[in-house]
């Protein structure tokens, strides 16, 4: 608690002892007898004890124009209490009052703190390395090609590559995994993940306003501007709400006695109105919750950069994905061979020697799934031929590895192969040894992401790719997509979501999932834009809405659900909030509430929408 | 121009949309967004006159909540 908040508490607690003493104070049957005096004194005192901060603002208020401010509304409907004779009610109205408004400030701040320190990656100081001494620095004084120190335990201030030592970096702060990444010299760290072992020396890359925690924290930072449909629809309808409910009180109290009589009654009735009318309980419960959801998608790595953002996901039934990087991991690897006269073995060790020497990453991809069965044959003579493959000399034997088109060349006759993914063919002396396929590696748990999200109600879920038509169905077939569009050009894309775009479903959104490389327009198009390995990819920090700063797609369906969730909370606050309300308001007409119920409709409805909203924050 | 401030004892969700509202209003603004979770106020407005815009809607934002402070720096 707050300094503010624990003063308040002491004269809640005063006003309250108070107020019992009174209690205990018999009713006096004759006006203005001492009697009467010492019970009126002592609720007057422990009403100013509570509320004569609310009084005092509701003056001020009025003389500002604002007129159905809610501290003008408690203290109408307190004061006219009093007037009317109801003295315990109306100092228990305000202590009951300050009490809620306690709490939710309370509630209020606890949550803002929760949620901020969840998102606290910034990294206070620098322990920057200059003339052989080491001073702390902030971390935006230091240039680029300076050396900072990271010791065990401190988060890392700046972005750039480990000139000396090694360590493990955990960035579940960034990321939300908690596997340590392990770096040692030559490595890219990034900032604002920490340094856990090891002492790390860094040469800065990029000044602090590029790094990548300077990136997220503007991102974050910036994610209330977007404010969703529903905040805003319920603001408006706050300022409605309150005039309405005050007219309604008015008339209340002037039009039903001059009928049938009962003047203070009736007075009473309208006065509870005023209480009803105070608009905060919905206008709090709406942000809190869209806040507390994108608090709890930030653990696990997924930034949002706004709540119209997690609004629109929520209803997202189309979902269109780029293929390279989103799907597939965006490496090759090799995934079936196919030997003719030789072994599987012979056949990968052959290739692997002609293609080391390539910096290809299909030759890369061949070369690593040789090392892994147990070495490489040494080569030489080895030769690149651009657009065919490569030619070497291994152990005395002319080798050609390469597509069907250098197999023609050097006069081996075969039929050209349909396969998905890329096709190298070995010729060993002149003679044909078959073949190896390298694919892009589907993702292991693309599969599961995509059921979840055909569970969660996606209507459809595309597939956008440059690839040939044989590789992307291949792909589109074990992850699961229920349609694909092949041999896209970049625009291609854009054109592709543009269309499906028109075709979606009335009042639902479509979702775009890409890596942001060479997407960017087709996240911008879409309703939700969802970059996918955000860490370290500031094309995708910009481009997206929202993005998933690990590589991990099963993330997606996760957001998806994190916005639903979000989503039924808001709609649980407003519909709770005010049919309390309203009910309220009916049974006071009908003689059944009174100014107690109306104060519970008021702050209680706000504690409890508060509480409700902190669920966002919590998923698994 | 777009520029963010820290709001001190910003108490209620309904003044920060009420003075999210009343800046809206001042001429030459823009956007404007006041984040009660986040106590920050955003203002994107006329370069020329930023500075006595900023001035305006502080006077607005007294108006509705004396008490909150707004952080100019």
């Amino acid at each position: 608690m707050s300094r503010k908040q624990k003063k308040m508490l002491v004269r809640i607690i005063a006003a309250a002892v108070i107020f019992a003493a009174g209690m205990f104070i018999p009713e006096s049957e004759e006006l203005f007898s001492v009697l009467w005096f010492v019970r009126f004194g002592v609720f007057l005192c422990a009403y100013f004890t509570a509320g004569w901060d609310i009084l005092w603002k509701a003056c001020r208020n009025i003389a500002h124009g604002q007129v159905f401010d809610e501290n003008f509304l408690m203290a109408i409907a307190s004061v006219g209490a009093m007037i009317i004779g109801e003295y315990s009610e109306g100092v228990a109205v305000m202590i009951f009052y300050q009490v809620g408004e306690l709490f939710q400030s309370v509630a209020v701040g606890k949550s803002r703190k929760n949620i901020s320190d969840m998102m606290d990656i910034n990294p206070e100081f620098a322990n920057v390395e200059r003339d052989g001494e080491v001073s702390e620095v902030e971390p935006d004084e230091v240039q680029v090609g300076e050396t900072v120190v990271i010791k065990p335990g401190e988060r890392v201030p700046l972005d750039g590559e480990v000139i000396f030592g090694s360590s493990g970096l955990n960035t579940a702060a960034l990321t939300g995994e908690s596997a340590l990444r392990e770096v040692t010299v030559g490595d890219e760290v990034i900032s604002g993940s920490v340094n856990t072992n090891g002492l790390l020396k860094i040469r800065v890359s990029k000044p602090y306003s590029d790094s990548t925690v300077a990136k997220i924290l503007e991102l974050v930072e910036n994610s209330s501007d977007n404010k969703a449909r529903t905040e805003n629809f319920i603001t408006r309808f706050a300022r409605v709400y309150t005039p309405i409910v005050v007219v309604a009180a008015v008339l209340l109290a002037v039009i039903p006695p001059i009928f049938v009589g009962d003047w203070g009654g009736w007075i009473y009735k309208a006065l509870t109105f005023l209480v009803v009318s105070c608009p905060c309980a919905l206008v709090i419960s709406v942000p809190l919750s869209y806040f507390g959801g994108i608090g709890g998608a930030s653990r696990y790595g997924i930034m949002i950069k706004g709540a119209n953002y997690l609004e629109a996901l929520a209803k997202a039934q189309t979902f269109v994905f780029d293929k390279t990087g989103t799907l597939t991991k965006g490496t090759f690897a090799v995934s079936g061979k196919k030997p003719e006269g030789i072994s599987a073995s012979e056949l990968l060790s052959y290739c692997a020697a002609a293609e080391q020497f390539s910096n290809h990453p299909i030759a890369a991809s061949i070369v690593k799934a040789a090392q892994a069965q147990g070495g490489i044959p040494k080569a030489e003579n080895a030769e690149e031929l651009a657009g065919f493959g490569v030619k070497a000399v291994v152990d005395g034997k002319e080798i050609a590895v390469g597509n069907y088109r250098l197999m023609e060349k050097i006069g081996v006759n075969i039929t050209e192969q349909k396969s998905a993914g890329t096709i190298v063919h070995c010729a060993v002396d002149g003679k044909y040894r078959g073949y190896i396929t390298v694919e892009d590696e589907v993702k292991e748990n693309g599969k599961d992401a995509l059921a979840e999200l055909k569970r969660l109600g996606a209507e459809r879920t595309v597939m956008l790719t440059g690839d040939r038509e044989l590789t992307a169905k291949a792909v589109a077939k074990a992850i699961g997509v229920d349609e694909v569009q092949f041999q896209l050009l970049p625009d291609g894309k854009v054109k592709a979501v543009e269309e499906l775009y028109r075709s979606k479903l009335p009042n639902s959104t479509l979702a775009y999932v890409g890596d942001g490389m060479n997407d960017a327009p087709s996240l911008a198009r879409a309703d939700v834009g969802i970059a996918m390995g955000g860490l370290g990819s500031d094309a995708a920090i910009e481009a997206a809405d929202i993005v998933l700063m690990n590589d991990n797609i099963q993330n997606l369906p996760l957001s998806v659900r994190i916005a639903r969730k979000t989503r039924r909370i808001v709609m649980e606050n407003i519909v709770f909030a005010l049919g309390v309300k309203l009910a309220v308001l009916v049974l006071t007409v009908f003689n059944i509430g009174n100014m107690w119920a109306a104060v519970f409709a008021d702050v209680g409805v706000s504690v409890i929408a508060i509480i409700n909203a902190m669920r966002c924050m919590r998923i698994k | 121009m777009k520029k963010t401030f820290k709001l001190v004892d910003l108490d209620c969700a309904n003044c920060a949309a009420k003075m999210e509202t009343a800046i809206k209003k001042i001429d030459g603004v823009t956007a404007a967004s006041v984040s009660f979770m986040n106590q920050k106020m955003t203002i994107e407005a006329d370069d020329a006159r930023f500075d006595d815009i900023v001035k305006e809607a502080v006077k607005v934002c007294k108006k509705v909540e004396p008490d909150c402070e707004i952080v100019l720096k």
